[in-house]
């Protein structure tokens, strides 16, 4: 291997080869960004309101149990189709009126059963976490998740 | 000891274990808690409990990083570190930073306040002061090494060690950059998760193993750096496109299966050169090292690695199956196996290497540290195996039956069990493993008498 290649020429083929990836990768980034804004996530206009509910989604740290989209911890079920599941994809005030009667029964206390910690949410939040969770579900996810289980 | 300035790994190092021994007590209260939800749930939720112990992880990794640089370094560049001063105070950041957090997840303080309150993206739930007290012990970290490196030697070590430090702190920028578009939230996020952890992480531990190789089995430093050029550039190669494999499922465009799946599959190629490659260069070398601990961890952490980032990699990274398996235990199997041998393994076997130099003393202990050595190992192996069975199952009844998730985890309860058992193994393992570096004991293994130890 020594009359193959010496050092130095493993060294530039490193850094040129790993130059033209990174060129290459930030190129498809970029077009990626277009595409997410004028396609997969075109379907409807995101508010301010979702944009509020991304915001109460992140502050209680709610990765950390559930996954949204395939990512998080896998110890509570999956979010992003969660409005399909209820049925209420289409129905904001049905939504908000389900998530609020479910946020308010948590913990369960059930022995044996997984705990849901009370967030003690307003009505203000829970409706803007509906909107983030409506708008999530309708994101173009190449098909994904397979079936309504998530 | 051979530059008065290394000895500042030595506190970066014992930082790195004390947290070490938080991520693992996290990791223990975490998989009771799949095993009987009702523990502490109203005291300390699941989440809170997750957090500590990722966040616990990333931090005493970086740490050792550090440290590993702040100890190969001088050797590697022949001169003094060319500040120790700005050295502790980049620790001291790091200390307070790590303890705010704490504080923070734990007592759940400022909540919703954007700069004191905790950030809700997974692994960088930080509060933004945080982050930027990161962001400067970072900047003052480059500096210093860097100084160091430029006014002394150049090796192909310090160069990669360098380049994989530059490239996680320049990547780190993308933690201050939150959207409020999920999908391209999630886009960039992989820009810090992938690109550490699938990148430039790569980077710093291939130089580390290097580094180890070099000085345990006395091969001819121009074999050595050179492989460590061809085994970074596969990492790079395969690891950048590779980040495609995340974007399979979150709003971005559909090239990104195909791109994903080939270059992710090829992400083993590294994995399995480091391995070899340490192999190799083990029969190769002539030089009988007394740390036979440092070596055992060594030839362990390319082994585990391959394993738990290539095979488990593969196992799951094609579109076609990780259409089912996303998201489910299996991703969960795959993560602690290749955090575990990629890069805790690489730290203990950096600290096992330096805490004799740098405290000055014979290599005490060996046997205990490769006691523990198997203990961890088996009880990460073990775990991988029982998550990968509990992932199956899921990903069967939920993915392609489509039964109720809440329901199918109550059947995976046996699994619980058992990953649970298998993480107080690996407890006891880093109680063992920490108790053998600080402890002083007069136990050595003489040349010579090694051949029967199989390590």
């Amino acid at each position: 291997m020594r009359e193959v290649m010496t050092k130095t020429m493993a060294r530039n083929v490193f850094y040129g080869g790993s130059l033209f990836f990174i060129v290459v990768f930030l190129i498809l980034s970029a077009h990626s960004v277009r595409y997410v804004v004028t396609q997969s996530t075109a379907h409807a206009e995101l508010t301010d309101s979702v944009a509020r509910g991304k915001h109460v989604w992140e502050k209680h740290a709610c990765i950390n149990c559930h996954t949204l989209m395939g990512e998080g911890a896998y110890f509570a079920p999956e979010l992003q189709n969660v409005m399909a599941r209820w049925g209420v994809d289409d129905d904001p005030e049905t939504a908000f009126e389900i998530m609020k009667a479910w946020m308010e029964s948590q913990p369960t206390g059930i022995e044996g059963r997984r705990q849901m910690p009370q967030f003690n949410l307003s009505d203000d939040e829970l409706r803007d976490l509906t909107d983030f969770f409506i708008w999530v579900n309708g994101i173009d996810a190449q098909g994904w998740p397979p079936n309504e289980a998530g | 000891m051979k530059y008065q300035t290394q000895k500042i790994a030595y506190w970066y190092f014992l930082a790195a274990m004390i947290l070490f021994a938080v991520q693992v007590t996290g990791g223990l209260i975490a998989g009771w808690i799949y095993v009987s939800p009702n523990f502490l749930s109203e005291l300390l939720p699941f989440n809170i409990v997750r957090m500590l112990h990722t966040n616990s992880l990333i931090v005493w990794l970086l740490l050792g990083f550090f440290g590993a640089a702040y100890f190969l370094v001088p050797e590697e560049a022949e001169r003094e570190i060319y500040s120790p001063k700005l050295a502790y105070l980049q620790l001291i950041i790091l200390l307070l930073g790590t303890a705010g957090v704490v504080v923070t997840y734990v007592f759940n303080l400022f909540e919703g306040n954007w700069l004191l309150g905790k950030e809700g993206r997974e692994f960088i739930e930080q509060p933004v002061w945080v982050k930027l007290g990161i962001l400067v012990a970072a900047l003052i970290f480059l500096f210093n090494i860097t100084m160091t490196v430029l006014q002394g030697r150049k090796t192909a070590i310090t160069n990669v060690l360098l380049l994989g430090l530059w490239g996680l702190s320049l990547l780190w920028l993308f933690a201050f950059y939150n959207p409020a578009n999920l999908a391209l939230d999630k886009m960039f996020w992989w820009y810090i998760v992938h690109l550490w952890v699938e990148g430039t992480w790569e980077l710093v531990m291939a130089s580390i193993l290097a580094y180890l190789l070099l000085k345990l089995t006395g091969v001819d430093r121009e074999i050595i750096e050179k492989w460590l050029y061809i085994i970074v550039a596969t990492a790079l190669f395969s690891g950048i496109l590779g980040t495609g494999h995340h974007y399979y499922w979150i709003g971005l465009p559909g090239y990104w299966q195909w791109i994903g799946s080939v270059f992710s599959s090829l992400e083993v190629i590294p994995f399995f050169a480091m391995m070899s490659f340490s192999f190799v260069m083990v029969w190769k070398g002539k030089r009988d090292h007394p740390n036979k601990a440092a070596l055992l961890w060594a030839l362990g952490a390319a082994t585990v690695a391959f394993f738990g980032a290539g095979v488990w990699g593969f196992l799951h990274t094609l579109h076609g199956v990780n259409y089912y398996t996303h998201g489910t235990q299996i991703t969960a199997a795959h993560g602690h196996l290749a955090f575990y041998g990629a890069y805790v393994a690489v730290n203990l076997a950096i600290f096992t290497y330096a805490f004799p130099i740098l405290t000055n003393r014979d290599p005490y202990n060996q046997v205990l540290n490769m006691v523990s050595f198997w203990l961890m190992t088996g009880g990460m192996a073990f775990m991988t195996f029982v998550l990968t069975f509990a992932g199956t199952v899921q990903t069967h009844m939920q993915r392609v039956l489509g039964e109720n998730f809440m329901d199918i985890q109550e059947g995976l309860n046996l699994f619980y069990l058992m990953r649970w058992g298998s993480g107080l193994c690996v407890v006891v393992g880093a109680i063992l493993f920490i108790y053998a570096q600080l402890a002083p004991r007069k136990e050595i293994i003489a040349s010579g008498t090694t051949e029967s130890e199989g390590a």
